[in-house]
């Protein structure tokens, strides 16, 4: 299956500074693609150089196959943008702007009306729509850009950090609009800071640190790949053999903490089954069993290197 | 549909330039620079300059009118967009750079053409005989995108500062308008104040306005449309080129 987005060794150099790296990836078809990194990093410069707005240094995009260098037009056609700083007309009123964006992208007049309406209603702006977006709170406009974006029915959505600085309405409605959109077979691009936002959304995420991607992969696949050591706590209602513990399969140590065990573990599903079957052997019922994952957080910190441990 | 086919993408830039105008012509600068400063002028040389006859006055001022409206527009939309960072939306649309340019000087010709036409009827008022209509509404037709090219190629420079525009641009039209035969007929000007003369497109716009008017003429009449069709599309094609080099360093 060819992917939605192609990048192959997109670069960008800004004054001798190598802002985006030699990268490449790609986005397949429906799914939430989410692009991590530091402040500083090359999101932006990346997605400015995949949607086409700055010209890259090195390198080619293709958007559902269509080069971004040869036929930018066509490229644009089939994706809508939330860029990072918000950017609807302030002298136009929410309807004018959306009218805009529909003749820019070539929708007939009734089409866009109705769409017009269906998403205003949907992102709570339609009481809103005949006033100026100058008089609008940051959400509201940020809402009113996703609409923009929307308007054209695009089959690939790019967002820019589309919920910082919003609060939790706004976020959530912006959220669950996207996994809608999803779930109707929209492919997202999204860059975020937000781990959580990405650990819950994203099918796939690539992180990027000073220009080069550092990581790609499924966010449980990461969160698993930097520690391969994981933490178990458990804890029995009766005494158990301590030696024994420690040797059981998968298991490669353990410590009490009060009346918990400690136990780190190598391989943590054949640690949790042998755990069973020892307490099962000695008599002693398991009261508590919890696994201490490794966050996206944690995997964040350590592949961008900010964690010194 | 093809969204890059030509046809497309004109009706594209159509949409730019309406909304140009609903945002626009009603800027401070704009309305200054573009009505206030014509008139200004010209109460003040038809006061001042008894000396020159009312038909030779009169479509001097008109073209002047048209120069300096076509022109005022057009070089502050570009830093205007970037600053507030809708330059980026429209970079991300699929339309190119050159209906993006095209749709500005639609916007901004238009202005030109509606304020010229105000002094029209003034000079008709004023008792001034319209003997060449077509050759006039040619003339201000293409004067107007010839002019309102020039001043989107005075706003190549990437910077988001539109004062520092409309400084630049201000520089070099007053200049323009003294020598293109607005107030010194060009039969007395000097050597040198001719060959500055014949570079100014003004120049040509002047002479049409003045011999549909008067049917007096420095330049034939071919030669004057003909200058004026040259300028347009150098002007046209170099905006074009500059923005798509400067746009990247807007946004
Ligand atoms: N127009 C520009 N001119 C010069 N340098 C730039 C420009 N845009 C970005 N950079 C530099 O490129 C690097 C990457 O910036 P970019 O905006 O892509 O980071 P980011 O990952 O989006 O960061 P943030 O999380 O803060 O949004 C930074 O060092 C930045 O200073
Ligand atoms: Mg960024």
């Amino acid at each position: 299956m060819p992917g939605v987005i192609e990048a192959s060794d997109l670069t960008k150099i800004f004054g001798g500074i190598t802002a985006v790296d030699h990268i490449s990836f790609d986005v397949h078809e429906g799914e939430i693609f989410g692009f991590l990194g530091p402040n500083g990093a090359g999101k932006t410069t990346t997605t400015r150089m995949l949607t086409g707005i700055i010209p890259m240094d090195g390198g080619s995009v293709t958007i559902f196959g269509h080069n971004m260098g040869r036929d930018p037009v066509l490229a644009k056609q089939r994706f809508g943008i939330v860029p990072e700083t918000s950017n609807a007309y302030v002298d136009l009123t929410a309807w004018q702007n959306l009218m805009l964006m529909a003749e820019l992208y070539g929708l007939d007049r009734d089409r866009a009306a109705q769409r017009s309406l269906d998403l205003l209603e949907t992102l709570g702006l339609s009481e809103r729509r005949d006033q100026k977006v100058q008089g609008y709170s940051k959400g509201m406009k940020q809402r009113l850009i996703l609409a923009m974006a929307l308007l054209h029915e695009p089959e690939l959505l790019f967002l820019d950090e589309p919920t910082s600085g919003l609060d939790v309405q706004s976020t959530r409605m912006i959220l669950s609009m996207l996994r809608a959109l999803n779930t109707d077979g929209t492919t997202i691009f999204l860059t975020t800071h937000n781990m959580e936002e990405a650990n819950r959304l994203c099918d796939r995420v690539g992180i990027i640190r000073e220009g080069r991607i550092v990581a790609i992969d499924a966010p449980e696949k990461l969160k698993a790949a930097i520690d391969r050591l994981h933490q178990i706590e458990v804890s029995f209602d009766g005494e158990i053999p301590a030696e024994e513990l420690v040797s059981l399969d998968g298991i490669t140590g353990a410590e009490r903490r009060g009346d918990k065990w400690q136990i780190t573990a190598d391989n943590p599903d054949q640690a949790i089954r042998s755990l069973v079957s020892f307490s099962g052997r000695h008599g002693a019922a398991i009261l508590f069993l919890h696994t201490l994952a490794p966050s996206l957080d944690d995997v964040f910190l350590r592949l961008t290197g900010e964690e010194r441990p | 549909m093809n969204p890059a086919a030509v046809r497309t993408q004109v009706r594209r830039a159509w949409a730019i330039a309406k909304k140009d105008i609903r945002i626009y012509y009603f800027k401070g600068p704009v309305l200054i620079f573009g009505i206030f400063m014509p008139v200004f002028l010209f109460l003040a040389f038809s006061m001042g300059g008894r000396q020159l006859p009312l038909e030779f006055l009169l479509p001097g001022l008109m073209g002047m009118t048209l120069f300096f409206t076509s022109t005022a527009v057009s070089p502050a939309i570009f830093p205007w967009e970037g600053q507030a960072k809708t330059l980026e939306r429209l970079a991300a649309c699929p339309i190119t750079i050159e209906a993006i340019v095209l749709g500005d000087m639609a916007a901004s010709a238009l202005f030109g053409i509606g304020v010229t036409a105000v002094t029209l009827l003034i000079a008709l008022g004023l008792g001034l005989p319209l003997l060449h209509g077509i050759v006039l509404g040619s003339a201000v037709f293409l004067a107007a995108f010839c002019f309102s090219a020039l001043g989107i190629i005075l706003a190549a420079p990437p910077t988001n500062v539109p004062s520092n525009i409309m400084m630049l641009s201000s520089l070099l039209k007053f200049p323009l308008v003294f020598i293109s035969g607005i107030f010194i007929p060009l039969e007395q000007l000097p050597a040198w104040g001719m060959a500055l003369a014949v570079c100014s497109p003004l120049t040509y716009l002047t002479d049409l306005v003045r011999y549909a008017f008067t049917g007096a003429h420095y330049f034939p009449v071919p030669i004057d449309i003909a200058a004026l069709i040259a300028f347009t599309l150098l002007f046209t094609a170099g905006a074009m080129r500059l923005h798509r080099r400067s746009l990247p360093r807007r946004v």
